[in-house]
């Protein structure tokens, strides 16, 4: 039963989330966090963290540890077939129709209609974030770490990588209780 | 391995492997099959490099140029998490976890703030506008479920007429 349940709370954003791997972020944490709870949101931030500082697709990134840490190594095996498989598979087993269809309108219009609800999903996800920043760290340090974070990343083009682990190495010692 | 931030960084780099590199496609071709992986869902690096040994070497090369870009980084993840959440009483480790919230929530909301602006760009203010109200209302205050409305925009879209130009172009091709 877990592991059908892994495996749906990766198949789901696996074959939802139109844009990339950063469309499949809200939908993960919806399940894993909300639905599931196999982790507090502190700890999901923690998976995001890792995984945004290491190089390689997100969502699978995510899906092997989450997998990993809910189930062991069947768990991330599981948790990275639903990720990859499914439109993997779709998309050998449809070449032909697809290859086809490839510049229709309408194929174009699945990602451009899907957008907005994806930005609302990860803006609501950021509110969730901020707030259990105030909630653990006050609104001074959490918006001296949002707003430096922000210059850094969008106005100088440091790369998110050096920035949380900045923000790591400024936790280790500053913020610690 | 070289691919950092997401996805898409990973596109041309895969590209100089399989087209200049290798020579196993044109750009073309290339061109195509990023097309192709655009129409689906899912992270779009693994549906390139599975298409993409496929193409090269049957099941046998979708699987090892999947695997090439999932493990390495995957294990990597499992080593410093496991590692981290050990530690996870620890004082300083406590302090690093309050430091990066509010940067992944910086991270987060220039996410969607990229994914407003193709939106605008592609659909327009009225559009993206009217969408963006109508998910924030089901999402956030009538909890809908996101696959759910996901689900049924997708269909929309699949079954809505499409302006006759646009089926104009499919009958060309």
């Amino acid at each position: 039963m877990l592991f059908w349940h892994i495996f749906l709370a990766f198949f789901i954003p696996g074959i939802l989330g139109y844009g990339g791997g950063p469309a499949s972020i809200p939908l993960i944490e919806n399940e894993v966090v909300d639905h599931y709870h196999w982790m507090k949101l502190a700890e999901f931030s923690h998976v995001l963290a890792v995984g945004n500082a290491l190089p390689g697709p997100i969502a699978t990134k995510m899906a092997g540890y989450i997998g990993y840490e809910v189930a062991g190594v069947t768990g991330a095996f599981i948790a990275l077939l639903a990720t990859v498989a499914p439109s993997l598979i779709l998309m050998i087993v449809l070449l032909n129709l697809l290859y086809k269809y490839r510049n229709s309108p309408k194929v174009k219009r699945l990602t451009m209609f899907i957008r907005p609800t994806i930005a609302v999903l990860l803006g609501w996800m950021a509110y969730d974030f901020f707030a259990d920043s105030y909630r653990s760290s006050g609104w001074i340090q959490m918006v001296a770490l949002a707003g430096i974070s922000f210059v850094l990343m969008e106005k100088v083009k440091v790369h998110p990588a050096i920035v949380i682990m900045a923000a790591l190495v400024y936790g280790a010692f500053f913020m610690a209780s | 391995m070289l691919g950092y931030g997401g996805g898409p960084s990973a596109i041309p780099l895969i590209k100089q492997e399989a087209v200049d590199r290798y020579h196993w496609m044109t750009a073309d071709e290339f061109g195509d099959v990023l097309a192709l992986s655009n129409a689906l869902p899912g992270p779009i690096n693994t549906k390139l490099a599975g298409y993409i040994g496929y193409r090269v070497g049957g099941i046998a090369g979708m699987l090892v140029a999947t695997l090439a870009t999932v493990l390495p980084t995957v294990l990597l993840m499992i080593v410093l998490l496991v590692f981290l959440t050990s530690l996870q009483d620890q004082p300083w480790v406590k302090g690093m976890t309050r430091a990066v919230v509010p940067v992944i929530g910086v991270m987060l909301l220039t996410m969607a703030w990229e994914f407003l602006k193709k939106a605008q760009e592609t659909l327009g203010w009225l559009k993206s506008i009217g969408l963006t109200a109508v998910s924030l209302v089901l999402l956030v205050f009538a909890d809908v479920h996101p696959a759910i409305l996901i689900a049924v925009i997708l269909i929309y879209v699949l079954v809505r007429p499409v302006k006759q130009q646009g089926i104009a172009n499919d009958e060309r091709e």
